[in-house]
């Protein structure tokens, strides 16, 4: 028997229907810190568990607006005051030359807000998650299916949260006890 | 009008076609009074007119087109709707016979003896001449109305059982007739358009016109589904989930169309080479800016940041009101397009340039119409039909 600090504790499920069954009931009860892993994504496991959509594209928004017109504003700066050159005899300030950069600067900006800001809004990297102390767990790579709970759920009780999950169907369920 | 949910059947579309019907013929009448009073502004105001109804058939021919290649899932509710629409492109052929008799007046190279006197183009009358035009634009008829006509009829036959030589068939059409489009819609604009200014050439102008035909389409689709769902009529069969990804689609393509004509202007501004630079030159003279702008905005800005939010592409109202603002934002694109060669001081709105719309447009819709009377609604054979009534956008 192990003897740490509790982090949450598992549950397994026969198949995704019943996985998602599991998170429906999850969703509805006052659980907060649940997650369930699955080996491939399911279908409708987004409305199951109440996730709400992503605040992502109102990250990017912004700064895709801004940096087009950064973009803009930059090489009207560049060519009219700190470097007046004429190229072609077209006039200093030829606006219809910088809406190709102008977009560039916004399409590589967006997609760097995006990949890192997912990645943020993730909390990733991060290198270790209390489900890895169980054993069982790594079968979720290929056939398993698990709801956990984390210990910080405010309504988290050894025993309630055990009987819970068992309440709901839950099988094999594992307290994540901290090993090292 | 009412829906038989049963047969996907529409019923009781009497009074949609006899006031489509009334006014086109209405329209037409009024557009011939033209004819006589200012011959020109009548053959300028009709190419426009006709240029708008048959890039937006045009674009339901791609669509159909591409649903077939792809293999679409959510598409399948609106294919009939988009099928109908194609159906329209051999009709249009019919309507070509003005700009034929009218090609006097509309293309300077049909002049032999100007043609002849002039340098440049006297190097072009082997291809730009009214026999061969004539003959080419037949052409382009005959290939529209080859595919669309065996895509309508398989489709058709699917609707009483579908078999794998169905789709089959529809994939082995699709794909040489994408094609076939590409290029007879390429070489059509070149011929109806471009010609307008027989010394000016852009080589992209072809996926200029086409892209917005295509943005014409998907709006044009918006606006009979909401219109049909307003009074209860496959509200349904089309949901919110078709329309976000209609609404999606139209957003796509309104930055395609933004980039082809960017992509046009700034390789001319940028050469500044004067027998390309004319057709700028043409539509930054007099008050043709202020058409120039209301493209850049009305057909880009607006629509780019307007349909950005998914909420946007949702909301019923909003939707509506963006469709018809980008169907007429496309018209005054086809106008920009055309009318600066009769116009050249400043722009200059005719009223036949409205009766125009609103003739075409009437036989167009009544056309339309009565053809989706005629059978299910919905391709109600298609094996992703069920799956796709379920579609569901993340």
């Amino acid at each position: 028997m192990k003897s740490g600090k509790i982090e949450g504790v598992i549950a397994e499920f026969d198949n995704p229907a019943a996985l998602i069954d599991a998170a429906e009931k999850m969703r509805d009860s006052e659980y907060t810190k649940f997650d369930c892993h699955s080996p491939f994504p399911i279908h409708g496991m987004d409305a199951a568990m109440g996730e709400k959509r992503s605040i992502l594209g109102w990250i990017v928004a912004p700064v895709a607006f801004s940096m087009v017109l950064f973009g803009f504003l930059f090489e009207g700066w560049t060519s009219t005051i700190a470097y007046p050159l004429v190229i072609s005899g077209k006039p200093l300030f030829s606006y219809q030359a910088y809406g190709a950069i102008a977009f560039a600067l916004m399409v590589l900006t967006s997609a760097g807000t995006s990949l890192f800001g997912m990645l943020a809004l993730n909390k990733l990297p991060r290198f270790h998650h209390p489900v890895f102390y169980s054993d069982r767990f790594a079968k979720v790579t290929d056939d398993a299916f698990f709801v956990s709970i984390e210990a910080r759920d405010a309504k988290f009780d050894e025993k309630e949260t055990v009987a819970f999950l068992k309440s709901i169907g839950g099988r094999e369920i594992e307290l994540l006890i901290a090993d090292d | 009008m009412k829906f038989d949910a049963a047969a996907f059947k529409l019923t009781d579309l009497n009074s949609v076609q006899v006031r489509s019907l009334g006014i086109g013929v209405l329209g037409l009448l009024l557009t011939v009074i033209g004819y006589f009073a200012k011959t020109e502004q009548f053959f300028f105001s009709y190419l426009t007119a006709y240029l708008f109804w048959v890039s937006i058939a045009l674009g339901a021919l791609f669509l159909v087109l591409l649903f077939h290649l792809t293999g679409t899932v959510w598409g399948v509710t609106i294919r009939r709707i988009l099928e109908t629409l194609m159906k329209i492109l051999p009709w249009m052929a019919v309507f070509f016979i003005p700009v034929l008799l009218g090609s006097h007046h509309l293309y300077e190279w049909s002049h032999v003896d100007v043609a002849a006197a002039d340098p440049i183009l006297s190097k072009k009358m082997g291809y730009l001449n009214i026999t061969f035009f004539t003959i080419r634009s037949a052409f382009y008829f005959v290939v529209w109305y080859l595919i669309a006509a065996k895509l309508y009829k398989t489709s058709l036959a699917m609707d009483s059982g579908a078999k794998i030589e169905h789709i089959k068939t529809m994939k082995k059409v699709s794909a040489p007739g994408m094609i076939l489009f590409a290029l007879t819609t390429t070489f059509a604009s070149f011929d109806w358009i471009m010609s307008l200014y027989p010394h000016w050439y852009s080589t992209i102008f072809g996926l200029y016109f086409f892209s917005g035909g295509l943005v014409g389409a998907l709006t044009l689709v918006i606006v009979i589904g909401l219109y049909m769902n307003k009074r209860g009529v496959m509200d349904s069969v089309i949901t919110v989930e078709h329309y976000h990804d209609l609404a999606k689609f139209t957003f796509g393509f309104i930055i395609f169309w933004a980039y082809m004509g960017f992509s046009q202007y700034l390789l001319i501004w940028y050469a500044n080479i004067p027998e390309e630079t004319i057709f700028y030159l043409d539509r930054w003279r007099g008050t043709w800016p202020i058409i120039t702008m209301t493209i850049v905005f009305g057909h880009f800005l607006i629509p780019f940041v307007g349909l950005l939010s998914r909420g946007s592409k949702r909301n019923f109202t909003y939707l509506k009101y963006m469709a018809v603002f980008i169907l007429i934002m496309h018209w005054v694109d086809i106008f920009w397009m055309v009318m600066p060669v009769l116009h050249k001081t400043g722009l200059r709105f005719c009223i036949f340039d409205f009766t125009a719309m609103a003739g075409i447009g009437g036989i167009f819709m009544w056309l339309f119409w009565k053809q989706l009377g005629k059978h299910a609604a919905v391709p109600m054979g298609d094996p992703k039909l069920e799956e796709s009534l379920n579609h569901h956008n993340p």
